[in-house]
């Protein structure tokens, strides 16, 4: 066929496009993800009993702000590395900012604490399955920011899979931590870490293959 | 070179809001920046150029919900021709192995006894080989001259899918004529 043709073909009777819809469609997937991430943590691995008491220590908050700031950003990468030609801008410096801010607090609080505490601050009492716990409440919000990215047009695919999957590790985390009993910095900086790098290792390596267009 | 990006946004603005006929400039004008893109790096590849033009050009149609008002028209452009650029050749060097070189001496000597009404037969055949959301499109739209939106009302299929659908469709009946002759 001539592309003039084609041209005209695509032409033809073309809808206006409504610019709202793919906000909408990105919260909808966002609270879908959410519901079952939530349903997961409160059904199968149960709220943590002492929520009420934790609440009222400041630790409780420097960790959701953490998770959620961490989740924000995520967000932030999905939705720019969704669209073609489009920047990520400062979105990695802030990645890196909250991470490291996280770390120089952990360090300063093993470097005041006495010695026999110290390993205690890092391995909490579930360090051997909060990774994986982790990994476990991000999988349906996986799910929905990979469906997110179908619905654009990701040119980038690796790094496209890597966000959506360090979105969803973020704000899985964010959600696993009304079950987590653990609030020490050094805990946070290293198993809720790894904990949102096992699904943004799983999107680097699938993302080309499950978000290509 | 400004004035051409600000000229072509509005225009492909103004498509996104339902304005067909700037939109028809839009992709009409747009046409020839791909060309020239798409020529400068298939150099090697002639053959391909008007193909991969007209695959960019669906792409930017079908993609173009994902265009950020705000943000630079070049910049999106580019990026979709470079990804699907990149596809084709990764697609090419995965395939070329298999390909058996055309021996082009037999073309030349090929007979050429074929009447028009064995030649709609064989256009016949051939279609009957490609799948329905190929073969109805083609039908509907290039062979009765039906609207995209009719076509797309009797099929059930979405009106970016008969479009697909034409385009894939023909191509594959393209390969499949050259295979023959």
């Amino acid at each position: 066929m001539k592309t003039e043709d084609w041209v005209s073909l695509l032409a033809t009777g073309v809808e206006p496009i409504d610019a709202k819809r793919t906000a909408r469609r990105q919260l909808l997937a966002i609270i879908g993800g959410l519901f079952g991430a939530l349903a997961f943590t409160a059904g199968i691995l149960r709220l943590n009993p002492a929520l009420s008491h934790a609440v009222v220590e400041p630790m409780f908050w420097i960790r959701e702000a953490y998770c959620a700031a961490l989740a924000l950003l995520g967000f932030a990468a999905v939705t720019r590395l969704a669209r073609p030609g489009t920047r990520l801008g400062l979105v990695p410096a802030g990645i890196g900012t909250v991470v490291l801010v996280m770390w120089i607090f952990a360090a300063t609080v093993l470097l005041r604490a006495p010695a026999q505490d110290r390993s205690h601050l890092i391995f909490g009492k579930t360090a051997a399955v909060c990774p994986f716990l982790i990994a476990l409440v991000a999988a349906p919000l996986f799910f929905s920011f990979l469906w997110v990215l179908r619905e654009l047009a990701p040119t980038r695919l690796r790094l496209a899979g890597a966000a959506a999957g360090f979105a969803a590790g973020s704000l899985g985390a964010l959600v696993y931590s009304l079950h987590c009993p653990e609030l020490a910095a050094p805990f946070l900086g290293t198993w809720y870490l790894i904990g949102m790098l096992i699904p943004t290792a799983l999107g680097a390596w699938f993302g080309p293959r499950l978000v290509r267009w | 070179m400004q004035s051409k990006e600000e000229r072509l946004r509005s225009l492909l603005i103004r498509g996104l809001v339902g304005d067909a006929s700037a939109y028809h400039i839009f992709l009409s004008e747009l046409t020839a920046h791909l060309r020239f893109f798409v020529r400068r790096r298939l150099a090697h590849l002639p053959e391909e150029v008007e193909d991969l033009v007209q695959e960019l050009l669906l792409a930017i149609h079908n993609q173009r919900h994902t265009y950020d008002r705000a943000q630079p028209l070049t910049a999106w452009v580019q990026a979709i021709a470079r990804y699907k650029l990149i596809d084709l050749l990764r697609r090419r060097s995965r395939t070329n192995g298999l390909h058996d070189p055309l021996d082009e001496d037999d073309d030349l000597l090929a007979p050429a006894d074929g009447d028009a009404a064995e030649a709609r037969h064989d256009l016949a055949k051939l279609l009957q080989q490609l799948p329905d959301r190929q073969r109805l499109p083609i039908l509907l739209v290039k062979i009765e001259g039906g609207s995209v939106a009719d076509a797309a009302k009797r099929t059930g299929m979405s009106e970016s899918a008969v479009k697909v659908g034409i385009h894939r469709g023909l191509k594959a009946l393209a390969a499949r004529i050259r295979s023959i002759s």
